[in-house]
């Protein structure tokens, strides 16, 4: 009989020693499928509608804004990876401070959304306008669900970073916040190439 | 000192009373709770099915009118795949895939509570139609443009989609459990060539949940968008296409198949070497196959569709891929066939229902077969054959490998015996009420008998397979009646199972019936595909000769590699918990609230979700899972 397994083997694990590292890959998968099947209804319902696109008298959408967005955005990983990558060596500061940069950055693109880019597109068009104007926003919408998820889940980490909850072997929570994190940004990218960049090529 | 059963029973307890009851994360507790709501929403599907029989009996009878007809038949398919057959067999998984594998919980124990409430709120919210006598009425396939406000102005559709997201939730997360359950808690030396082949089938069956379900998810939310804020996704006045509904909901569809029978198959796998006394026939090709179905079948949902119109090309792919997906189901097939040649069977109730099984599936996969053919599907689509085809390779293929499982694996979870006389009573009035209830569709149905139509003119050579179909309806309800008692009668005085009353080869029967919390007395080192009968140390649960882990110093699962089962970790588990249960409630709350147009509601629910998430993760110092 063998008692000393318990002695021998590590009592924290993160990556994939962890059931939770797993359990958020799996998430990711199937939200990605979600996405999948997002961006092709976009294109299935856009093949069928006829050559103009978008329909009726709705402009193509101005690149200039969701540029900058998309900067915003993705620069936000970086941070988040900086605090990941420091708290796998012990650092309390790296943890704190990148969660708070990659916090702020993904909060000023939900803002910019709610608040600019979205009244602009409203000015011209609307969920009910027709089958675009439900696929921009609803689209764009379930995006930005994942973006207010992420900055949620920032948030409790951040609160926890702060008390000291995290340390060299002890991190799962950041691990798993910062996959879902990069993984919201990588959905952006298929996103903005939708709804942004298809109709004006 | 006390000894490791009085240290492990002390770790692993849980609270007695109502304070247990809604807070337990133990595996086995939510695996029978999954089956017996299962099988109470199974014996509502079987009323509905009896009632649309009887307004089937005979030609223009007026026992039902057009619209309750419409909302039985819509709701007995909604019951019997969401509500009991992807229910009852997460339950057979959720029971027995920890215990065939060595494992003392799953990954994520309050996930697991949770999926099990959300799934008991959802069925409420679904069957609360009926109160207000608008439950769905379009069918589970729900086809647009009738399911669109303009054609169904009530409730009814908003039930249906919106329950479907509801349960959706406990779905994705049941499976995503199942996922790193089965690759990373496996007990040391169980390497991927020594997984029971049960596991294999909840492993694909979860694999495809994961991405099949979306789907289905995204087309009720923009069903829901459509009907309830004006959207425009399948409105073809808009840029819309209804056609793009049959596209999302089938490409889930035809999976779903396959998600309520490979781990049906899985369950068949499971008891045919135990009943035939020989390892199974080509373990690997088994596997193989499960795993080679699950894909092809996320090829082929455009034989739902054959008659829409599609472009040629597209359709000739599909066909293809559908004629090509009966071929590894026939490996399996064959695979069973040659154990059972091969082996010396016991014929008792569970091999009855297995060879029942074969038998009834062998059939219901032929007529599938024919539908690859295109032009015989187009001929013979909307018709009580296709009926008579998907009852084939459902019941067939899914409710006789559970009631097998009910026979086989029964005396595990209630510790005794159920009654041989019974079960095999219920074993004929099943088998043969079914195929009199469903064969003779067949032939209604090439006569040109439609589907969902609640009537029919006399004399169009109909009548007398709709006598006989609905007759064999009734044997086969006995029949499910006949084992309900059964398990009834025997739970209570049936005789003591002892911990391996069929001397199965899997885990399950290496520790007592039933199982204490804790599961094992110490986690097994596997050597052999056949465990419990290659290694009879194992027996009893009690510390192996050769090297096993009590793992008694705390509230603990082993984490292990994915293809060796090489240990790499020690897992703290998360205790019991009442806030899965208070999320679920919140849920439930937040769909009503959507449902009646409660938004100020919905908000307040929604909020409470969130508090309900903060309790749940709130840290207690006690997992590792920070």
């Amino acid at each position: 009989m063998d008692r000393a397994i318990e002695e021998v083997l590590p009592h924290h694990a993160s990556g994939p020693r962890a059931y939770g590292w797993w359990g958020m890959v799996w998430l990711i998968a199937t939200e990605a499928t979600l996405f999948a099947a997002l961006i092709a209804t976009y294109f299935f319902l856009r093949f069928r509608s006829g050559p103009q696109w978008p329909p009726g008298d709705i402009p193509a959408p101005e690149l200039e804004l969701p540029l900058i967005m998309s900067a915003i955005l993705l620069a936000s990983s970086i941070p988040v990876h900086f605090a990941e990558a420091g708290i796998k060596k012990g650092s309390q500061a790296r943890l704190r401070w990148g969660l708070l940069a990659g916090f702020l950055l993904g909060a000023i693109f939900f803002g910019v959304t709610v608040g600019i880019e979205w009244p602009e597109k409203l000015a011209e068009f609307t969920p009910r306008t027709n089958v675009y104007g439900s696929l921009f926003f609803t689209i764009t919408g379930f995006h930005l669900s994942h973006v207010l998820v992420g900055l949620l889940i920032s948030a409790w980490a951040q609160v926890r970073a702060w008390n000291g909850a995290f340390d060299a072997d002890k991190h799962l929570t950041v691990q798993n916040f910062a996959m879902y994190w990069h993984f919201v940004d990588v959905v952006w990218v298929a996103v903005f190439a939708t709804i942004y960049l298809s109709p004006i090529l | 000192m006390a000894t490791i059963a009085q240290r492990l029973g002390a770790i692993w307890s849980e609270s007695p009373g109502l304070v247990g009851f809604i807070s337990t994360v133990d595996h086995k507790r939510i695996g029978l709770r999954y089956f017996y709501t299962g099988v109470i929403f199974f014996i509502l599907g079987g009323l509905e099915a009896l009632l649309i029989r009887v307004q089937l009996a005979q030609a223009r009878l007026e026992i039902l009118d057009p619209e309750a007809y419409n909302q039985l038949f819509s709701m007995h398919g909604i019951t019997m795949m969401f509500l009991f057959a992807m229910p009852v067999l997460s339950g057979f998984g959720n029971y027995f895939v920890p215990l065939m594998i060595g494992a003392r919980d799953m990954a994520f124990p309050r996930l697991n509570a949770f999926g099990y409430w959300i799934f008991l709120a959802g069925g409420i919210f679904m069957y609360s139609a009926f109160l207000t006598g608008s439950a769905p009425n379009d069918g589970w396939f729900n086809y647009l443009p009738l399911g669109d406000a303009d054609f169904s102005p009530g409730l009814n559709i908003d039930y249906y989609a919106l329950g479907l997201i509801f349960l959706g939730i406990s779905t994705t997360g049941g499976a995503i459990n199942f996922i790193v359950t089965i690759l990373k808690m496996r007990a040391p030396g169980m390497t991927v060539n020594r997984i029971p082949i049960f596991v294999w089938g909840e492993l694909a069956m979860a694999f495809q949940i994961v991405f099949a379900l979306p789907l289905l998810t995204l087309a009720c939310v923009l069903l829901f968008l459509q009907r309830r804020f004006g959207f425009h996704f399948f409105d073809a006045s808009a840029g819309g296409d209804p056609l793009l509904w049959q596209h999302l909901f089938w490409i889930f569809g035809h999976p779903e198949v396959y998600i309520v029978v490979l781990p049906a198959f899985g369950i068949a796998s499971a008891i045919i070497p135990t009943h035939a006394r020989r390892p199974m026939v080509g373990y690997t090709y088994i596997v193989l196959a499960e795993l080679a179905t699950a894909l092809i079948g996320f090829g082929v949902w455009v034989h739902h569709m054959f008659a829409t119109g599609l472009p040629q090309m597209t359709m000739a792919f599909i066909s293809a891929a559908s004629f090509m997906v009966a071929i590894p189901s026939g490996v399996q097939v064959f695979a069973w066939l040659a154990t059972l040649v091969t082996g010396r069977l016991v014929l008792r109730t569970p091999m009855l229902y297995i060879l029942g099984f074969v038998a009834t599936f062998v059939i219901g996969g032929v007529t599938g077969v024919m539908f690859s053919a295109i032009p015989f599907d187009q001929a013979t689509t909307d018709s009580m054959f296709v009926v008579a085809h998907l009852h084939y390779v459902l019941v067939g293929g899914a409710v006789f490998p559970m009631f097998a499982a009910i026979y086989h694996w029964g005396p595990k979870m209630t510790g005794r015996m159920l009654d041989e006389r019974f079960g095999k009573l219920s074993f004929w009035l099943v088998f043969f009420g079914f195929n009199l209830n469903m064969f003779p569709l067949h032939i209604s149905g090439l006569l040109g008998q439609p589907r969902r139509t609640y009537t029919y003119e006399p004399g169009l050579g109909w009548d007398i397979h709709n006598l006989i179909s609905t007759l064999g309806a009734f044997m086969l309800g006995i029949g499910v009646l006949v084992v309900i008692v059964d398990w009834i009668r025997s739970s209570r005085r049936g005789l003591l199972a002892g911990d391996d009353p069929w001397h199965g080869e899997t885990l399950e029967w290496a520790t007592s019936s039933p199982p204490p919390h804790y599961n094992f007395l110490t986690v097994p080192t596997v050597r052999s595909k056949e465990p419990n009968w290659d290694q009879p140390d194992l027996k009893g649960g009690q510390a192996p000769k050769d090297g096993g882990h009590p793992l008694d110093g705390g509230h603990t699962t082993l984490s292990t590699s994915m293809l060796d089962a090489t240990p790499q970790a020690v897992v703290h588990m998360p205790h019991e918990s009442p806030w899965p249960f208070y999320l679920s409630v919140a849920l439930f709350v937040l769909f009503f609230a959507f449902l009646l147009d409660a938004y100020l509601v919905a908000a307040v629910a929604g909020l409470a979700s969130m508090g309900a998430l903060m309790g749940w993760f709130w840290p207690r110092g006690e997992t590792q899972e920070t």
